[in-house]
């Protein structure tokens, strides 16, 4: 056990943990957090997603100790409801979801890209997006959802 | 009680008088008195009269659920709370229901709260599946019909109070006023104040008519949609309790496999395990936190024996055909089907198989469970609260009455995923260690814990006249099938409970199949559409063909299987539209004139011909002209069926692209037709239209189970294939057609019916190769494309 600071949504946390386990089970056991979800525990379905220092990493599979002092942003650090995000209220706009398990990791993987690179063509969101799941097969909304963000950021 | 925080979305907003009381009430009175903001009523009149236990059929209890104060209540606030037994999924019934209510009561929809599938305080209406929730609650009974007779009862006091005929009042905005006027008015919390109806619901109530709606047929946004995508909503995976541990399962390694031992001191020491839990076949264990029981549970040493063996996949249709006993149903049979096809001017005959698939939830499936001596609360996302709270009681040696299930909204499960295997496991380690334990599956005991979809080997005949007419239809299946969801009484039917020692009821040999009497039972879609169904001179049937037979046996499978998103009805309206397909080249006719020719149900012509219409359907025969033997190919296809006989309509124009070198698949375009009564909330069905086909579409191509001689190997996202974001999906385009005037239908599971066989149809179109085996990977269609020379 080891006693790890982290910056997550802006805020200091201090937690007392293994730093051999996943940040996936600090920020949702330890600190309670919803926005990452755990679908396979495997980085194969983009669930888990947090932004760390502007990237998008699997919480699933990356040690906490590796990630203490890292700016660490959920879904939850970008708007409210009532306070969405821009690509939140996308998402509200074009009612992209169905169960709403996996919009952490299409929002979350979705906003690295345009934050990096606010002209990605289809194509480049293609690829940011192409290791993150929905099994309710909202993937059209969802690109819409992404599209039409894109296009607000640009204008 | 232990509540999660409820000002999350999806808690019962619950006054704190509401919740004492609430809690005070245990877990089967009758009625837990009101709060002042939301009245809190109950339910289930055969739990307090101890008679749940002895119920094994499914459905709710009449009883209760017969009275208005079962589903609706109002406060002094003229807030209505609306009690349901149907839940959300993803597909959008949490909003459609609040609508619902607020159109009924005429209040607008902020001013509704909708409280779902919790076993002490909401109507038991079974099962949340098999599209029976858009019929059973929007027509003229249960949560539509209560809403409309406190509606009518609200009137009728508001006469008494305003001195007025009840035939002169107006209802508005949670008002009852004179027509003529409206400043005459009083309120529904003046009227009611909290106060209950006492009435049963009336079945003579009058609805509102759906051509005068105002907030049903129209597109109410999501009501759960603002806190998904904020990161803010309360799935059952964030439920956490005061004291909660966290426990992990170890599932045999192989089939059948049994416990030999388990070496509890390969755990001993390691940090926060607070023990294992061994109950017959059973194994867990529990441990402080999650990433620790994850941990214990990988370094558990348990000996198991090895299995009861599978049958090699390669020949797994070989194998579920050639099993014995079998259990045998004749859906329809006009008897002369061999005589006619023997004087039938040509005779059509091909099988079809389908693979097991899996359901494979995105979130493992998790669940919370406080079991105490003589009380247990399980937070499930099972679709199924009021039967596995029965269940859980069996597990656990309790009565039913004294466990509470709470639904909280999982990930989209599309039928019997892992949800109750987990509620299970939860109830099992939170009994062995008197705390609440929470347990999220693995992705591989996910994989291994559902029951999966059925496979199905399906041989088709069809007879055709000098004309092009088809004379006679045959249709003879096997399906393996084990288990199933464990309704009320059979916790046996999923894994978890037959490795605590709950037997899976064996099939029930029954061959021959008696001859069908009575009305067409199509609920499986066995009958094709394109037959007429008729039993003891009444056809039921959507179609005209007089000479059929529905022959379907099933079998014992290998694997737990149970209802995956259109269970039975896919497969077969996979191997109907495909067949039909077939006989529509082999006569040369376009494929939907062939179709409209051989149909007698209106709605379903309107449903086919308007995806038709919207897709700028090249009508002529298939395969196109013109296209090469080689290269890359395009072509169309189409299907429709009539779900379940008559239960929802849907239609599914397909355009894809074939590369003849490698087999591969493209979808380029789906065009989807709806016809679900009367449109309840326009893009609600469009999402659920568009997801279900490309769910459909995504099956068809590339979903299957996978294993070896012992055990499964599709265990997660590599061995067991889905389209990511990434994926190269086609545009889905979706035409409605709305019907005010009929009853609500099933209509979420349209699309995906049909999915399958548009595009084996437009494989078919592109290359003249015919796939009758699905998933079409590109190794089967590379097959059909050698076979066609």
């Amino acid at each position: 056990m080891a006693n790890i600071t982290l910056k997550v949504n802006g805020r200091s946390r201090s937690v007392d943990v293994d730093p051999a386990t996943p940040l996936f089970y600090v920020l949702t056991d330890d600190l309670q957090l919803k926005g990452p979800k755990f679908g396979c525990g495997l980085a194969q379905c983009g669930a888990c997603t947090v932004i760390i220092d502007g990237r998008a990493v699997r919480s699933c599979v990356t040690p906490v100790g590796k990630v203490a002092g890292a700016e660490i942003t959920t879904l939850e650090g970008l708007g409210t409801p009532e306070h969405p995000h821009p690509l939140q209220q996308a998402f509200i706009d074009e009612q992209a979801a169905q169960c709403g398990f996996c919009v952490n990791g299409v929002i979350l993987n979705a906003k690295v890209l345009l934050d990096r690179n606010p002209k990605a063509t289809d194509e480049e969101i293609s690829r940011a997006l192409s290791g993150v799941i929905c099994r309710c097969f909202v993937h059209d909304r969802m690109l819409r959802a992404i599209r039409r963000y894109a296009r607000e950021v640009r204008s | 009680m232990r509540h999660p925080d409820p000002d999350d979305f999806n808690q019962p907003p619950l006054t704190p008088d509401a919740s004492e009381a609430l809690d005070l009430a245990g877990f089967s009175r009758r009625d837990f008195l009101k709060g002042t903001g939301a009245l809190i009523v109950t339910f289930s009149l055969a739990d307090a009269k101890g008679a749940l236990a002895q119920r094994g059929g499914r459905g709710g209890s009449q009883t209760a659920n017969a009275q208005v104060d079962s589903w609706i209540a109002i406060g002094s606030d003229g807030r209505v709370t609306a009690y349901t037994g149907k839940c959300e999924l993803g597909q959008g019934l949490y909003t459609a229901q609040t609508q619902l209510v607020a159109e009924e009561l005429v209040v607008p929809v902020s001013r509704v709260t909708l409280v779902q599938c919790d076993t002490s305080i909401t109507p038991d209406q079974g099962t949340t599946a098999g599209s029976q929730s858009h019929p059973e609650n929007f027509n003229r009974r249960n949560l539509g019909q209560a809403a409309a007779t406190a509606r009518e009862a609200l009137v009728r006091l508001g006469a008494e109070r305003l001195g007025v005929l009840a035939e002169r009042l107006a209802v508005s905005d949670g008002r009852v006023h004179v027509a003529s006027e409206p400043a005459r008015r009083v309120s529904y919390g003046e009227l009611i104040g909290s106060g209950k109806f006492m009435m049963p619901v009336d079945g003579g109530a009058r609805r509102r008519p759906a051509r005068d709606w105002t907030v049903m047929g129209t597109s109410v946004p999501r009501l759960d949609i603002p806190a998904m995508v904020t990161g803010t909503f309360e799935f059952v995976h964030n439920v956490r309790l005061p004291g909660m541990v966290h426990g992990r399962v170890v599932r045999p390694p192989a089939v059948g496999a049994t416990l030999v031992g388990v070496d509890e001191a390969s755990v001993r020491g390691m940090p926060g395990v607070i023990t294992v839990v061994v109950k017959k076949d059973f194994v867990g264990v529990v441990a402080e936190k999650e990433w620790q029981a994850v941990q214990a549970a990988r370094a558990l040493k348990a000996s198991w024996t090895a299995g009861t063996g599978l049958p090699a996949q390669a020949t797994y249709d070989d194998y579920v055909r050639r099993q014995k006993p079998t259990r045998d149903v004749r859906l329809v049979d006009s008897g002369d089907v061999n005589t006619v096809l023997a004087a039938s001017a040509s005779v059509l005959k091909a099988t079809y198989l389908h693979a097991h698939q899996m359901h494979g939830s995105h979130g493992t499936s998790c669940a919370v469970a406080d079991v105490q001596t003589d009380r247990a609360t399980i937070w499930s996302a099972t679709q199924a609260s009021h039967p596995l709270k029965n269940t859980v009681a069996a597990i656990l040696g309790l009565k039913p009455e004294q466990v509470r299930v709470i639904f909280k909204t999982g990930s989209g499960c599309y039928g019997i995923n892992g949800a109750d295997a987990v509620s299970f496991d939860a109830a099992l380690l939170s009994q062995a260690v008197g705390k609440p334990v929470r347990v999220q599956l693995s992705r591989r005991d996910e994989a291994i814990s559902e029951n999966y979809g059925f496979a199905y080997v399906i041989d088709q005949r069809i007879g055709l006249d000098a004309s092009g007419r088809i004379t006679a239809w045959d249709y003879e299946a096997w399906y393996a099938t084990r288990g199933g969801r464990p309704g009320y009484d059979s916790p046996g039917n999923i894994l978890v409970g037959a490795l605590v020692g709950f037997e899976t009821p064996a099939l029930r040999p029954l061959s021959p199949a008696p001859p069908p009497t009575g009305a067409l039972n199509n609920n499986s879609n066995a009958v094709p559409s394109y037959v007429a169904g008729c039993i003891g001179g009444t056809c039921g049937g959507a179609g005209v063909v007089r000479s059929e037979r529905v022959l379907a046996h099933a079998v014992a499978s290998p694997f737990y299987t149970g209802p995956l998103r259109s269970p039975w009805r896919l497969q077969n309206t996979y191997a109907h539209e495909s067949f039909m397909d077939e006989a529509a080249a082999h006569v040369k006719a376009d494929p939907v004139a062939f179709r409209l020719q051989h149909l007698s149900d209106p709605r379903l012509k309107d449903v086919l011909t308007a995806a038709a219409q919207k897709a700028g359907w090249d009508a002529r025969p298939s395969p196109k002209p013109g296209n090469a033997a080689t290269g890359v190919v395009r072509g169309r296809g189409i299907a429709c069926v009539a779900y379940e006989g008559h239960n929802g309509y849907g239609s599914v124009a397909a355009e894809v692209e074939v590369n003849q070198s490698t087999g591969a698949v493209r979808v380029l375009r789906l065009v989807v037709g709806a016809d679900c009564g009367p449109i309840s909330n326009p893009d609600g069905i469009r999402n659920q239209m568009e997801g279900g086909a490309l769910q459909g579409a995504c099956r068809a191509l590339m979903e299957q189970v996978t294993w070896d001689h012992e055990k499964v190997t599709s265990i997660d996202w590599r061995t067991y294939r889905t389209w990511t974001l990434g994926s190269d999906v086609p545009a889905i385009e979706t035409v409605l057609i709305n019907r005010p005037d009929e009853p609500a239908t099933g209509a979420g599971e349209t699309s995906i019916t049909v999915v399958a066989a548009a595009i084996g149809n437009a494989i078919f179109d592109a290359t003249g190769a015919r796939v009758r085996e699905l998933p079409f990977t590109p190794a089967r269609v590379k097959a059909a494309l050698q076979a066609r020379r």
